[in-house]
């Protein structure tokens, strides 16, 4: 008996120390990051190009850069990966090719970013002869977020009830209908929360952006979705690894990072914003 | 001289390999309430969905016999279904209502349909829910969502979404095998006021509700209809044995 419960109490206090493992990395990396970076941080670092070899000035263009890649690549994606998921859920029969698309769609989610870098920089850059471009950069990381959207949206859309479906068949409605009118609505918040997700990884990765639409280093802002752009995550790749005057460049790099956790969690907290607003409008 | 609405004809249905339903004829009454008993597994909820032709929709399904609407065999092809399930409404076993407003809810079946006229839909979404005795419980929160209402409310918006069409004749699947007593004694009130303007059809496990309230039963046992006729007669003294059995509880 005695011995019992103290497997008892062992077992609980082993699951204890687990999260407490995990929380205490996330904290560390929090304040690590804070405190080598919130210092950086000010109207002008934010609002201004980088200056004096990067030693000196802002990251305002790279700011910009990243909100433009990030943007562009959800618009590419989201609407294809809700759309494929729908013909996946709601369309699709058991067959072997249907099969085969979705491990193609597991495998994608698999594949390295750096290998989506260099199929950008092979398909957009070079044969579609977009160039270093912010085109070039939000297709690559479309690509790369589509099967999170998918897998996302093809669980928001699984998780709707049959007893829904039947209902509104039952009520004469065609299957086009349904899905329009009863299951997409139903679906819609969840949907949301994988382009969420979807949000932070295009804006943090670098390797699918390195070959495809990041520059070291220009003051002038992007015209046209055909320019070169600098970008957040690149940004302090280049100044880790390329730079010539680490002592000024290292802090800047720390600086960068906290902007670009900052700008994630921005955009997911518009996002959650607007996904709580439906869900509250819908009682569901 | 009874009026019938629905003729079933030699109706078998097969899921794959089992045959689920056999040789079934029949003819419902026009406004009446017919019940359909028996036990779990005889195939009573496949054979409901038979009249709105929801069977359709399941894989390895297949169908022969005829039903018969309005002159009509429902299994012809050229049968529009979407105005078929607008004649033959449905109310499942338990309460779903959409994820939308209460108002949304019963003019969804109109709406589909591109019924565009506002003051018109307005005016059938209240008589229906008036007619499925809710609108003195919802008349102040027509925008509200209806998962806020208990299950005994959605069910009765679920009748009233199913009424919003006009239909000819309504099938109720176990309607009251989710709610609590009360609930359930409203329901069974509202169907036999229903059976005023409508043909009810009804599933049900209990067999003391398909007493209280039908006027036809038709007992199905393995897939085959063994005995159907005036609820009071089967219930009294039943023709077969096996309905006796049923009913005396020997099984079930």
């Amino acid at each position: 008996m005695g011995l019992r419960k103290l497997k008892e109490i062992l077992g609980i206090n082993l699951l204890r120390l687990t999260i407490f493992i995990s929380i205490l990395f996330l904290f560390l990396f929090i304040i690590l990051i804070f405190a080598k970076g919130a210092k950086m941080l000010s109207f002008s670092f934010l609002t201004q190009p980088p200056k004096s070899g990067m030693t000196k000035g802002g990251i305002f263009p790279a700011i910009i850069g990243t909100l433009y890649l990030t943007i562009f690549s959800v618009l590419f994606a989201f609407p294809i990966g809700v759309l494929s998921s729908i013909y996946l859920v709601e369309y699709a029969k058991k067959n072997f090719l249907v099969t085969i698309i979705r491990t193609a769609i597991g495998t994608l989610a698999g594949v390295p970013s750096i290998i989506f870098g260099l199929f950008g920089l092979a398909i957009f850059v070079i044969t579609f002869g977009f160039g270093v471009s912010i085109l070039s950069g939000s297709l690559t990381l479309g690509i790369m977020i589509l099967p999170v959207i998918i897998k996302a949206s093809e669980e928001a859309i699984k998780a709707v009830p049959d007893s829904f479906r039947e209902a509104s068949y039952a009520l004469g409605a065609t299957k086009r209908q349904t899905i329009i009118k009863v299951v997409i609505p139903t679906a819609i918040p969840s949907i949301l929360t994988g382009a969420i997700m979807s949000i932070g990884r295009a804006a943090g990765e670098t390797a699918p952006i390195l070959f495809t639409a990041a520059t070291f280093y220009t003051r002038k802002l992007p015209t046209s979705i055909f320019d070169e752009v600098m970008a957040l995550p690149y940004h302090i790749y280049a100044l880790m690894t390329e730079g010539t005057a680490p002592e000024y460049q290292v802090p800047i790099a720390y600086g960068t990072s906290v902007v670009l956790l900052g700008l994630v969690l921005v955009i997911s907290s518009v996002s959650i914003i607007i996904r709580f607003r439906m869900r509250r409008k819908k009682k569901w | 001289m009874v009026k019938n609405e629905l003729k079933v004809e030699k109706l078998n249905l097969w899921f794959g390999e089992k045959q689920i339903l056999k040789d079934v004829t029949f003819s419902i009454p026009d406004k009446k309430i017919t019940a359909i008993i028996g036990p779990s597994g005889c195939g009573k909820t496949t054979l409901l969905r038979c009249f709105n032709r929801m069977n359709d929709m399941t894989d390895n399904v297949k169908i022969k016999g005829k039903i018969i609407l309005d002159g009509c065999n429902i299994y012809e092809e050229k049968t529009n279904l979407s105005s078929l399930r607008m004649k033959v409404g449905m109310v499942f076993q338990r309460p779903n209502p959409f994820p939308k407003s209460i108002f949304e809810n019963v003019a969804f079946g109109l709406r589909v349909k591109g019924f565009k006229d506002k003051t018109r839909l307005t005016e059938i979404v209240e008589k229906s829910l008036k007619d499925a005795w809710l609108w003195n419980e919802v008349k102040d929160r027509l925008n509200s969502s209806a998962m806020e209402l208990s299950g005994g409310q959605q069910q009765r918006l679920c009748i009233a979404r199913a009424l919003a069409t006009n239909p000819e004749v309504i099938l109720f699947d176990e309607p009251t095998s989710a709610l609590d007593p009360q609930a359930t004694a409203k329901i069974e009130e509202l169907s036999v006021e229903l059976k005023n303007s409508v043909t009810v059809v009804q599933v049900t496990h209990n067999i003391g509700q398909a007493a209280r309230i039908s006027d036809y039963t038709a007992f199905l046992y393995l897939g085959e209809l063994v005995e159907f006729g005036i609820s009071e007669k089967l219930f009294t003294v039943p023709q077969d044995k096996r309905t006796e059995e049923y009913l005396g509880g020997k099984f079930g």
